[in-house]
């Protein structure tokens, strides 16, 4: 770990307008991720910004029948809030299946956005990793690759992006607010993770000093019918090899629109419109399920030890869309 | 209950769980010293070659910062590798840290930083830059199979295989029915809840004080009077608690080493805590390869068993363990033969970990022998029953004792057993397929040398101290127990001591030998000092108990009581009164009857039984039912020892499903070493587990007819679990762990 300063911010502001002074300035939330990986001397801030204490609490209806979430809102708190078991309970589910109770409390909703893949190789200091150190190589194509993409890599880096809850939100299409060098915008929720290219060492289209102050959920329409699937390796505390977000809205006995959102595939939640619309107008079938889990996939490759994958996010896809269809979510 | 006499066999609760769950409960990291100094240590990011160089001056540039330890200015240390041996040294030549610029596998300690505050420590030891010369290394097993050798035996404990009996190959090829297949498992860490740490104390007059983490604190008193030629009474070694080790204390690891060379540089005290990236750079258990061929007539009679191994070891040493052996002795059969080997890598020397060598062989065993009663048609239990041994045929002797049929029986009760649908795939419960698996398990029973001290104050209170360890087994607990049987004085008047160099000494604690060694010299001195006091009641001025002999005496509730007539009693602190005793005391070492033990096999068995539900799309596994059936002769402490076989069986389910340390073969180096990726069982991976202890009397194995209870719940449970997945869905995973991708 290396030496830094600390300092809290009280407001929005003071926290930009600090972490735009010096390069290797770092928010630091619920600390969650980035403790563990300072500890690991992956991340190496010269300074951290508290965030705790700034007014970004709270859970509160918009003007069109959303939500905002403030982004200091913890996983916990988010997830069983009763406008989110009410209208989304496929976020309260995401994030219930991820972590466990102790990090829920304390991780919040902008630092669940920002957290780092888990490739092995980028915890390592002793290994290349080209998200950590670029151009020094990217030792999981070749190496132990079971928790990889198999969607939207590169030749540079093969991660993925580990979060439940973004799956969810990818899937609700949600609004990310963000203060910045020039001022509040709103970044559509498929802009903000990207795909790794020859750039793995940015997650996402943020510019150093952007801090995230809220998440904006579109009124509700699918809480009668969606599903958080999530396949792990043991029953909690792990994090996702394959998981589904499917949401439906119905009309008569027709599907009005899906969605499908893949977590653990990609260096982002994983979504495919034109896949997605295959299933507009039609009876829920697990035919047609199939046919958009083929095309969510037709792209996908598969490395030595995750060309699994494919056949369990089909599987897991049809399933979901099955749950959702249904209204019952198994467990 | 104060007042009451526990019995030998009750279940009580633990008497050090009050002071671990309220922290008072001190462990070798949280001991403090006067300006105690803290090591860092830096480890090598390469597995083979030589340290090219080695910059420290950043690290000794941050304020704060006293030294850096390297191989250029290490001081001078022993030569011999006879010095540098331990308890639970295999054959070889033990790893030395810092000693020169060789670099024998990744993680390799290449620097310790040593500073005022750990932060500082921590720090500069990220600043110290270390360039290697790398050769060409190889840590593939898959990849070294063809050069395994023999191994050289050495390590304590360790037996070679059996010379074969019959000719089994010939046999295999005529019989009837066979299987032969080959079976895979992972490298596997110990990882304990608490990290290694020592604290080394330096007292003013230059003796050590060492707050370590071990399973045996004579262990590491003598490795490091020898490594540092200090006179063994210089070194003092203390261990009250251990938060788990599962085997990874019964060497001295290398923060020992580091703090203690600290110390003695610097003339001061020292503290080094591996942190958990380093719990994985020394022992594990080693990946390992097995072939098991079985052979039957129709019937379902074994005419053949071939058992065959190659383990991982190090360059530098043969860790060997007894992967191979069980098969000749589990069940009746004329023609068995062997094999064991190991090959070399570049890693680290493995090291027991928890039934070593049992656990993997009776996974290959088990499930071949399943395998086999699916290619016989046959209940896979009868096919256990058909081949019931009383006689071990490897060595010919009988067992001391031995109820693994009751074990079968109670066991399958319970479970249902006979409820079960032979053929795969044919029982359901929605989209999940259900699986019922079962397996044999055993263990030796084995009794060590062992001392105890006993002091009784007036005042009716009972010291018993002997230096053997408590890794969360329950030993506290039990030698407490046994302690106050023999006296008949209640738990709360008796208090146990261990893990101190100035204790009588006790053996490694291992091997599931504890309660058999120490406990018997805790029976045997506490009996000395029941004689000592019935002298003294006897002799008072007008005693009941005058013309009475011991074994017409009782013990209980701080008297002594005439067995006939109860009434007739003299309380202790009156008999030592009258005797003007204030204090007795006795300390007695005892051995095992080894010409009478050497008559017999002498093992502990188990039976268990798996139930598995298995998400057919999805390939995950649910194990929600186990039955374990134990034969482990008398249970001293019924809680801790049931608390022993749900841990074992908790394991048993990671084993099977979840457990491995992924090496990257480029790097020569493991890559999920964090408890985030490297995966044990959760909470909700752990349904009904039931725990049955079928009663066994032995009066061989030891005095208190106790075999032992450490290992053998975790034997077995792999093969049940990987034979009820097989039952569920047809298909046999025959590589550990059975993750969902190779169901789909
Ligand atoms: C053992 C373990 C298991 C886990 N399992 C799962 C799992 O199964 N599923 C899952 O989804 N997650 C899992 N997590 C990850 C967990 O969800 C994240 O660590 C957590 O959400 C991060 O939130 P935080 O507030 O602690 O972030 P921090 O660690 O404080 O910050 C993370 C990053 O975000 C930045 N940041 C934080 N807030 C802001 C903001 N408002 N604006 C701009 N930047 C910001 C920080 O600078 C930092 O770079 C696991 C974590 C651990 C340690
Ligand atoms: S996959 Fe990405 S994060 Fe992992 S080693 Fe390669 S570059 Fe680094």
């Amino acid at each position: 770990m290396n030496r830094f300063t600390y300092a809290r911010a009280e407001q929005v502001g003071d926290a930009v307008s600090a972490a735009m002074q010096r390069r290797a300035a770092t928010f630091i939330a619920g600390g969650t991720n980035l403790v563990d990986l300072m500890k690991e001397n992956v991340a190496r801030p010269d300074h951290l910004i508290d965030i705790n204490r700034l007014p970004l609490q709270q859970v509160e209806e918009t003007e069109d029948g959303g939500l905002r979430v403030g982004a200091l809102v913890t996983n916990a708190d988010l997830a069983y809030h009763p406008l989110v078991e009410a209208r989304y309970p496929l976020l309260s589910r995401a994030i219930l299946s991820g972590a466990s109770a102790q990090l829920r409390n304390m991780a919040t909703t902008g630092g669940n956005l920002l957290q780092r893949t888990r490739c092995f190789y980028f915890y390592d200091t002793a290994t290349p990793c080209n998200k950590r150190e670029p151009g020094s190589g990217c030792p999981a194509i070749t190496g132990q690759n079971r928790n990889h993409a198999i969607l939207g890599a590169s030749e540079h880096c093969i991660a993925t992006h580990p979060s439940d809850m973004c799956v969810a939100l990818a899937a609700l299409e949600a609004v990310v607010r963000v203060t910045g060098k020039g001022g509040e915008r709103r970044v559509p929720f498929a802009e903000l993770h990207r795909l790794p290219g020859d750039m793995p060492e940015r997650d996402t289209t943020l510019e150093p000093g952007d801090l995230i102050t809220a998440v904006e959920l579109p009124p509700g329409r699918f809480a009668e019918h969606c599903t958080y699937l999530k396949v792990r390796d043991r029953a909690s505390y792990a994090f996702a090899l394959v998981s589904v977000a499917a949401a439906v809205e119905l009309a008569g006995g027709t599907i009005k629109e899906a969605r499908v959102a893949l977590g653990g595939v990609a260096h982002k939640p994983w979504r495919d419109r034109t896949a997605e619309a295959l299933l507009r107008g039609k009876a829920a079938s697990t035919e047609a399920f199939q046919e958009v889990a083929e095309a969510l996939l037709q792209d996908a490759q598969g490395y030595r030890h995750n060309g699994f994958k494919m056949a369990l996010a089909k599987r897991a896809i049809v399933r979901a869309l099955g749950e959702a269809v249904s209204g019952r979510q198994a467990s | 209950m104060r007042g009451e006499a526990t019995r030998i066999g009750d279940g009580i609760n633990r008497v050090d769980g009050r002071a671990k769950v309220t922290g008072q409960a001190k462990y070798a990291a949280e001991f403090e010293a006067e300006g105690l100094l803290h090591g860092w240590v830096v480890s090598s990011g390469v597995a083979k070659g030589k340290i090219a160089t080695l910059d420290t001056s950043a690290a000794l540039a941050v304020e704060g910062v006293v030294h850096v330890l390297t191989h250029e200015n290490r001081p001078r240390l022993a030569w011999f590798d006879k010095s540098y041996r331990d308890e639970d040294a295999p054959a070889g030549s033990p790893f030395r840290p810092l000693y020169d610029d060789a670099i024998v596998y990744s993680g390799q300690p290449v620097a310790l930083v040593v500073a005022t505050t750990l932060e500082i420590a921590r720090h500069a030891a990220s600043l110290v830059r270390v360039t290697y010369k790398t050769e060409e290394h190889e840590t593939d097993l898959a990849a070294r199979r063809e050069k395994a050798r023999k191994a050289r035996p050495g390590k304590g404990g360790y037996e070679p295989p059996p010379k074969p009996r019959g000719n089994a190959d010939e046999a295999l090829a005529k019989a009837a029915v066979k299987v032969d297949a080959a079976y895979e498992s992972p490298a596997e860490h110990h990882n304990p809840m608490e990290m290694h740490a020592t604290t080394v104390v330096h007292e003013p007059d230059g003796a050590l004080t060492i707050y370590d983490k071990t399973q045996g604190v004579t262990n590491t008193q003598t490795y490091v009077s020898n490594v540092f030629g200090l006179k063994p009474d210089q070194v003092r070694v203390i261990s009250p608690f251990v938060g788990g080790a599962f085997g990874s204390g019964l060497r001295p690891q290398y923060q020992v080493f580091l703090a203690v060379m600290a110390a003695q540089v610097l003339k001061r005290s020292v503290r080094v805590t591996l942190t958990r990236q380093q719990m994985f750079t020394f022992g594990y258990r080693p990946a390992t390869w097995q072939r098991v061929a079985l052979g039957a007539t129709a019937e379902g009679k074994l005419e053949a068993v071939v058992h065959e191994a190659i383990g991982e070891t190090s360059r530098f040493e043969d860790y060997v363990e007894v992967v191979v052996n069980w098969s000749g002795l589990l069940y009746q059969c004329d023609n068995a033969r062997y094999d064991y080997k190991v090959a070399e890598l570049d890693v680290y020397t493995p090291l027991d970990m928890r039934a070593p060598g049992a656990v993997l062989g009776l996974y290959a065993l088990e499930s071949a022998m399943d395998e086999l009663s699916y290619a016989l048609h046959m209940d896979p239990l009868a096919l256990r029953l058909a081949n019931y041994t009383e006689r071990d045929q490897n060595t010919d002797k009988p067992f001391s004792s031995k109820e693994l049929r009751a074990c079968y029986a109670q066991g399958a009760a319970r479970f249902g057993w006979e409820k079960r649908l032979p053929t795969p795939r044919a029982m359901r419960e929605g989209n999940k397929l259900v699986g019922w698996g079962m397996a044999t398990g055993i263990w030796e029973a084995m009794q060590q040398k062992a001392a105890a001290r006993a002091v009784l104050s007036i005042d009716g209170k009972l010291v018993v101290g002997s230096g053997t360890s408590d890794i969360g087994t329950g030993t506290y607990t039990a030698m407490t127990q046994i302690a106050a049987s023999i006296l008949g004085l209640p738990i709360a008047d008796v208090t146990f001591k261990l893990g101190d160099t100035t204790l009588p000494p006790a053996p490694l604690q291992g091997g599931s030998w504890t309660v058999a060694s120490v406990g018997t010299a805790v029976k045997a001195v506490c009996e000395a000092v029941r004689e000592q006091v019935f002298k003294l009641a006897k002799k008072m001025k007008g005693s009941p108990l005058a013309q009475a002999s011991l074994d017409e005496v009782i013990f209980a509730g701080g008297e002594v009581r005439l067995a006939r007539d109860p009434a007739q009693a003299v309380s202790i602190a009156a008999a030592m009164r009258a005797g003007e005793a204030f204090t007795l005391e006795e300390e007695t070492s005892t051995l095992p009857q080894l010409q009478e033990q050497a008559k017999y096999t002498r093992a502990t068995h188990s039976a268990v039984f798996v139930e598995v539900k298995v998400d057919e799309d999805l390939g995950k596994v649910e194990v929600t039912r186990v039955v374990s059936a134990i034969a482990g002769g008398r249970i001293v402490s019924a809680k801790t020892a049931r608390s022993q076989i749900l841990g074992a069986v908790v394991w048993g389910i990671g084993m099977a499903l979840e457990e491995e340390t992924l090496m990257d073969h480029d790097l020569g180096r493991f890559m999920n070493h964090n408890l985030a990726e490297y995966h044990v069982p959760v909470n909700a991976d752990v349904r009904d587990i039931e725990v049955i202890f079928v009663p066994e009397e032995d009066e061989v194995v030891n005095p208190l007819g106790a075999k032992g209870l450490g290992e053998i719940g975790i034997v077995g449970v792999a093969a049940a679990i990987a034979n009820a997945v097989f039952h569920a869905t047809g298909k046999r995973v025959r590589d550990l762990p059975i993750t969902l991708d190779k169901l789909l």
